[in-house]
């Protein structure tokens, strides 16, 4: 009844290509784009900002580009930690070295950084596939946190190999370091977020996401008929280091201020990340906002409710976030493998329907 | 009954009083995780104290405290989240236990206006006060540490340690990383030989480590460890025959849970100390009557006595203690985090006070300064007897060496104060 598309008539091609072809979709994107633009901004604190929307909007970026290459490409990958630690390593020293350039273009330098360093580590994808490549994408997550320890440069010789954020701003508005407004750090983070979803929504419906669905979908028929294997599985490396460049450096300059390599970019980071997109939806960037929504609520809600309000003991708590969040992961895989997108699919087409349908 | 109306009213009063007013004390602990084993001690024994002042002197200066405990699971996100979720609640002091939370928090626990106390952990140059306007960890540091170790066993070996081998076992951390540049100064001051052993979180796999060490049979192995990294090495260093007396583990690596697990091999295992060891304290019956007897023990309430769980209770006390003086400076009972920084500047701990408070000799007498946040940084060692089941100290709480502490500490604030432009206070 609400939910349809009947009289939004299309009159051009690109009218019917358009990302979100129905109206009330269209609407809604727009009304949450003003919302998460003119609304948060102003009610927004330092609570808010740093426990939910800044993990949020930065692990929505990973798990866009994790997606990318997992859900999209079919190239299973658990180096995402490592990666990122690429982009924050890259970052930092960026901001160090080039302190008058504008933070905005050292996190887009560490992207691209990134997209360098994982198409050199997708190369071995060229010659195997699933299980094999995980393990070689595991190591490179070793080989990076292992570098960035070992390295002194990597950390310009601090004594606790620590890498600190140094402020930084934005028209003169500090973005990094610890004297941030609440609002600045979040419009810088959503900017990006925003940028990613778009560029990587129209990579994955042009023609460079159609050859990395014919790589996954059967690699040998997607040869046959005229894509270049090694074209589109390098390119998918490479659109997905970007976008997981990106989240490491805004993790490391915006949200943590502090990083150590080991405890921030381990291989649970890895985890955590294929965990959003396996939860969310592969091959969806709904499914990469879901995802990631999910996984950054479900702890601090796991808590308000079982410490704050129910006066539970905090290590309780934390056992039974891990069993909750262990169970849904299994019961997802059971009863939707194609995770929240799905589940979101599922319901637009019953409303379309409802309440007659057939 | 008017009598009783008046009570009534009187005891309505009182139950109201906390809401209005309590001093806010966050515990960002941990009870989970590969680090929990360290971490429950220090949160039960943390807790256990405030519970005390509150049940025996209802709070502190007459102002009931309230703890707020959050679960970091030594997560620095978390730790984080916990930051941000408490410092609205009129937090007064934060302590973490985590130098990687530490780390992330100096800077914003600054620009907050809220101290932080590192009890030696943590930024060992935030000794400097000119720099560190908002972070303390007095009474000693890391660098202490590593000089207290040299320095014992200068004594041991006759004063000269020419040719002596330290292997430094680690953890791959901020934290393990610390006493690293103080060793290496003072290994050029004393021309022992240096060897580095790091062991990657969390710590279980050494195996590597440890064959290292039985191939260069060095003199001495220190370890910087924390979590299950410490009984994993206790392990091996049993499992290789290393002779325990020969290996010392920093302060956070000497705690009953950490030898326990290698039995009788772990026998004259060692480990330094900034504060003493054992029940045979005033406080204990305390604690036990106002906080066990009557049910209100932090966790499971079996780590009472235990050595973090002493810590806990220290770091309490310097806490409340701090806020004590902070009351007396601004004649106010409802202290702010501002003033309790000041309180915490204007600390002194004196043998007098920690008798009166049922704990005479626990830890040194201190006081800090505008310049100095570190304290007087005096390290003692402990030795392990594995038939009693007791720590025990052997040393005196000793002077370390604060020459090559204190240019390293101007060296490491100074380009801390260059990289965030901060100028110098206390001038």
């Amino acid at each position: 009844m609400f939910y349809r598309e009947a009289g939004d008539f299309k009159t051009s091609y690109a009218s019917d290509n358009q990302t979100f072809p129905i109206k009330i979709d269209r609407r809604g994107y727009y009304v949450a784009l003003a919302f998460a633009f003119c609304v948060v901004p102003f009610v927004i604190n330092d609570y808010w900002a740093n426990a939910i929307f800044l993990p949020f909007l930065i692990y929505s970026i990973a798990a866009i580009g994790l997606n990318i290459l997992v859900g999209y490409c079919g190239q299973v990958s658990l180096g995402t930690g490592g990666f990122m630690a690429v982009g924050a390593y890259a970052c930092y020293k960026l901001m160090t070295a080039f302190p008058e350039v504008n933070i905005f273009f050292h996190v887009i330098l560490s992207g691209g950084i990134t997209a360098f360093v994982c198409v050199l580590f997708g190369l071995p994808s060229l010659r195997i596939k699933g299980f094999y490549l995980a393990v070689a994408t595991l190591a490179a997550q070793f080989f990076l946190v292992w570098l960035f320890n070992r390295v002194p440069w990597f950390y310009n010789y601090s004594a606790s190999g620590q890498i600190n954020a140094p402020e930084r701003t934005v028209f003169s508005i500090p973005v990094t370091g610890p004297n941030t407004e609440a609002w600045a750090t979040y419009l810088f983070c959503l900017v990006f977020l925003v940028l990613s979803a778009l560029i990587a929504r129209n990579m994955t419906r042009g023609m460079a996401g159609r050859k990395w669905m014919a790589i996954r979908d059967m690699d040998i028929a997607a040869e046959i008929i005229g894509v270049n294997p090694m074209k589109a599985k390098m390119t998918a490396f490479g659109a997905s280091g970007f976008f997981i460049g990106i989240s490491g450096a805004l993790f490391f300059a915006l949200y943590l201020g502090a990083v150590e390599v080991g405890e921030a970019f381990g291989i649970n980071k890895s985890f955590l990340v294929l965990f959003m997109i396996i939860i969310g939806g592969l091959g969806s960037i709904f499914g990469s906002f879901a995802g990631a929504a999910f996984l950054v609520l479900l702890p601090v809600v796991l808590k308000v409710v079982g410490v704050d309000m129910l006066g539970w003991p905090t290590d309780i708590v934390a056992h039974l976030q891990l069993v909750i969040v262990g169970g849904l992961i299994v019961l997802f895989l059971i009863l939707e493998p194609h995770g929240l997108a799905q589940l979101w699919r599922v319901t637009k087409q019953k409303l379309r329907l409802w309440p007659f349908p057939h | 009954m008017k009598m009783k109306l008046a009570t009534m009213a009187v005891t309505a009063v009182m139950a109201a009083a906390p809401a209005m007013a309590d001093l806010v004390f966050p515990s960002l602990s941990y009870r989970t995780g590969p680090y929990a084993a360290g971490g429950i001690p220090f949160a039960d024994g943390y807790a256990d104290y405030f519970t005390l002042l509150n049940e025996r002197d209802g709070g502190i200066g007459g102002v009931p405290t309230r703890l707020l405990e959050c679960e970091t699971g030594y997560n620095t996100e978390k730790g984080v989240e916990c930051y941000e979720s408490t410092k609205g609640e009129g937090a007064l002091v934060y302590q973490p236990l985590s130098t990687g939370i530490t780390y992330q928090l100096i800077p914003k626990t600054t620009a907050d206006g809220i101290p932080m106390h590192t009890m030696g952990y943590g930024r060992t140059s935030a000794a400097n006060g000119k720099v560190f306007s908002h972070t303390f960890n007095y009474p000693g540091t890391y660098w202490n540490g590593a000089s207290g170790a040299v320095n014992y066993l200068l004594a041991e070996n006759g004063g000269d340690l020419n040719g002596h081998k330290i292997a430094l076992v680690y953890h791959n951390s901020a934290y393990g990383k610390e006493p690293i540049r103080t060793l290496e100064e003072l290994q050029k001051k004393h021309g022992f030989e240096l060897s580095l052993l790091p062991v990657d979180h969390p710590g279980q796999e050494q195996k590597s480590q440890w064959l290292q060490i039985r191939r260069e049979k060095p003199d001495t192995v220190l370890m910087w460890g924390w979590g299950v990294m410490n009984q994993v090495a206790i392990q091996e260093a049993a499992n290789i025959r290393f002779p325990m007396e020969n290996f010392i583990g920093i302060w956070w690596s000497g705690a009953e849970h950490d030898v326990l697990s290698a039995g009788d091999k772990a026998n004259g295992y060692k480990a330094l100390t900034f504060h003493n060891v054992g029940r045979d304290f005033p406080i204990f019956a305390d604690i036990q009557k106002y906080v066990v007897d009557t049910g209100k023990a932090a966790g499971a309430g079996d780590q009472i006595g235990n050595v973090l769980y002493n810590r806990g209770m220290y770091a309490a006390m310097l806490a409340a203690e701090a806020a004590k003086t902070a009351q007396e400076i601004h004649g106010t009972a409802d202290i702010t985090a501002a003033q309790m920084r000041d309180g915490m500047e204007a600390l002194e701990i004196t043998e007098e006070k920690m008798a009166g408070l049922g704990m005479p000799n626990f830890g040194p007498s201190f006081s800090v300064s505008c310049e100095n946040h570190g304290g007087p940084g005096l390290v003692g060692v402990t030795q392990w007897d594995a038939a009693n089941q007791t720590w025990s100290l052997i040393s005196e709480f000793a002077e370390t060496d604060m020459e090559v502490i204190g240019a390293l500490i101007a060296e490491d604030s100074g380009s801390y104060a260059s990289e965030n432009n901060i100028a110098e206070r206390c001038n």
